[in-house]
């Protein structure tokens, strides 16, 4: 369990995150939703340690979050898929296993990890370059879950999809949650990325959770501020 | 607005800038002993730097070395010294201008080209993406290209300066009528240990500034397009400096010995 207590952040004169606090429960799916400059990339890079919070704590089971173990155990789909673009496709997917195990072994689970994102093995040899934007994103969601990690988080995991390939993301993401029971933190615009993965929702606003609830309450909620964002 | 008050403002941004590229700078050295390392990486940058910019050096130093021999002998002969050509262009490349001219050559391909492309890693997240996968940035990016630079950069300012004083070799035996012999006989006898080990040891800082400086503002880069023009253009124009000041620091150091 990931726990955020009271989390603040400015940059300059401009406060981002005004004591935001959300709890990330053992295996649920949890999805942020909040218009731009609300604050939910930079919460998702505090709590990866890619930005130093001015204040407030980030606990994992109770203690103050370890980055070099809780990294050790995570996977992450990036916005624009991040994959390095030196390297081949399969050398993306088995970056982190390449540390731990033979070329050939790690070679074979990236392809089988590449499989399970429906991208035919051929695609393993070539640059990123040389894919699509949805393949790239499949390549992406191939890496995050090599090494079977217990936390995966997705940064807009849909952007700059056609609606079909959002679709087929959006339910793979899903399988891949259930299968995994991982601990998940998704951010997002889309609300169908929402109503298909999450298990819990929040609603950041002006740099804090405005609104938490499930799917269903999502559609009964009467809040103003949730209802003008879902409408 | 107080004029002295952005005198004051432009000297503290200097001084802190300053302050972030030296502890930068040391803490690319103290990582290159540290593990892990990457030869993959650092092979990759063997190449780049090192032998990918042997056609522009070679050519640079060419040119440089022949044009050198005409000026000396033009200048020379206005008080009857045109004999001292092949010690003066010895000395001119080996001393000065062999570390010069690389240092400024890999400044404009090696430091551009690694600026440019870690910039473009950092606003493709490609670098949290590495941070994410428990990859430090500072071993996986910064140490292999530094390492890289330190080792083969002064191998480059030596074929430079072997390069540049045949041009010149080549220019005044062919049209200035130097005996071939006499002249390798001159530049041989004439140069010292001390001007090899000067151009080597300067060899040395330029490849760690160019990689240092290349590293330090692609990782620093702004966001966008921008953000990798600026963090390029940046790089060179610092790096070109301090080329050129740590160039007349260190011929004075080590030539007051």
């Amino acid at each position: 369990m990931i726990t955020v207590s009271n989390l603040f952040k400015s940059f300059g004169q401009t406060p981002v995150l005004c004591g935001a606090t959300l709890t990330l429960a053992k295996g649920t799916s949890t999805v942020v939703i909040g218009k731009s400059g609300s604050g939910k990339s930079v919460l998702m890079k505090s709590i990866l340690g890619l930005v130093k919070p001015d204040s407030g704590t980030i606990l994992q089971d109770g203690a103050p979050l370890d980055q070099t173990r809780f990294l050790d155990d995570f996977g992450m789909l990036f916005q624009g898929a991040a994959l390095f673009d030196s390297l081949p496709v399969w050398q993306n997917v088995a970056f982190r296993l390449l540390r731990r195990m033979p070329k050939a072994k790690a070679r074979a689970i990236a392809l089988e990890k590449l499989g399970r994102v429906g991208l035919e093995a051929d695609v393993a040899d070539r640059l990123p370059a040389m894919l699509s934007g949805g393949m790239q994103k499949r390549a992406g969601l191939a890496r995050a879950i090599a090494t079977n990690p217990s936390v995966l988080f997705f940064d807009e995991p849909t952007t700059g999809l056609d609606p079909i390939m959002a679709r087929a993301i959006n339910d793979l993401i899903r399988d891949i949650v259930r299968e995994t029971h991982a601990t998940t933190l998704t951010i997002t615009h889309d609300m169908t990325t929402v109503r298909t993965i999450a298990d819990t929702v929040m609603l950041l606003d002006q740099g804090k959770v405005h609104w938490q609830g499930t799917v269903p309450q999502l559609s009964e909620s009467r809040d103003e501020t949730l209802r003008s964002f879902i409408a | 607005m107080n004029p002295l008050a952005a005198v004051g403002r432009t000297t503290l941004l200097a001084v802190a800038a300053i302050g972030r590229i030296t502890l930068f700078t040391l803490s690319a050295i103290v990582h290159i002993f540290r593990a892990p390392f990457y030869p993959r990486q650092f092979g990759l940058a063997l190449v780049q730097i090192g032998w990918l910019s042997l056609p522009v050096v070679g050519l640079t130093s060419l040119f440089t070395g022949g044009a050198l021999v005409m000026q000396i002998y033009a200048g020379g002969a206005r008080f009857n010294a045109e004999a001292v050509v092949p010690q003066i262009v010895a000395i001119g490349m080996v001393r000065e201008l062999g570390p010069v001219l690389v240092g400024l050559m890999v400044a404009a391909r090696v430091t551009a080209a690694i600026s440019a492309e870690i910039a473009t890693m950092k606003v493709t997240e490609q670098i949290d993406a590495l941070i994410t996968l428990s990859t430090d940035p500072m071993r996986y990016l910064t140490v292999p290209r530094v390492l890289a630079g330190i080792l083969v950069v002064p191998l480059l300012v030596a074929v430079g300066d072997i390069i540049g004083i045949m041009g010149g070799y080549g220019v005044a035996t062919g049209s200035l009528g130097f005996s071939p012999a006499a002249y390798l006989r001159n530049t041989v006898n004439f140069l010292e240990p001390l001007d090899i080990a000067s151009s080597l040891i300067k060899g040395t800082a330029f490849g760690l500034i160019a990689t240092t400086m290349g590293c330090y503002f692609g990782i620093n880069a702004g966001r966008g397009a921008r953000g990798v023009g600026r963090a390029t253009k940046s790089a060179v124009e610092a790096t070109a400096v301090l080329i050129l000041a740590a160039n007349f620091a260190l011929t004075a150091v080590i030539f007051s010995l």
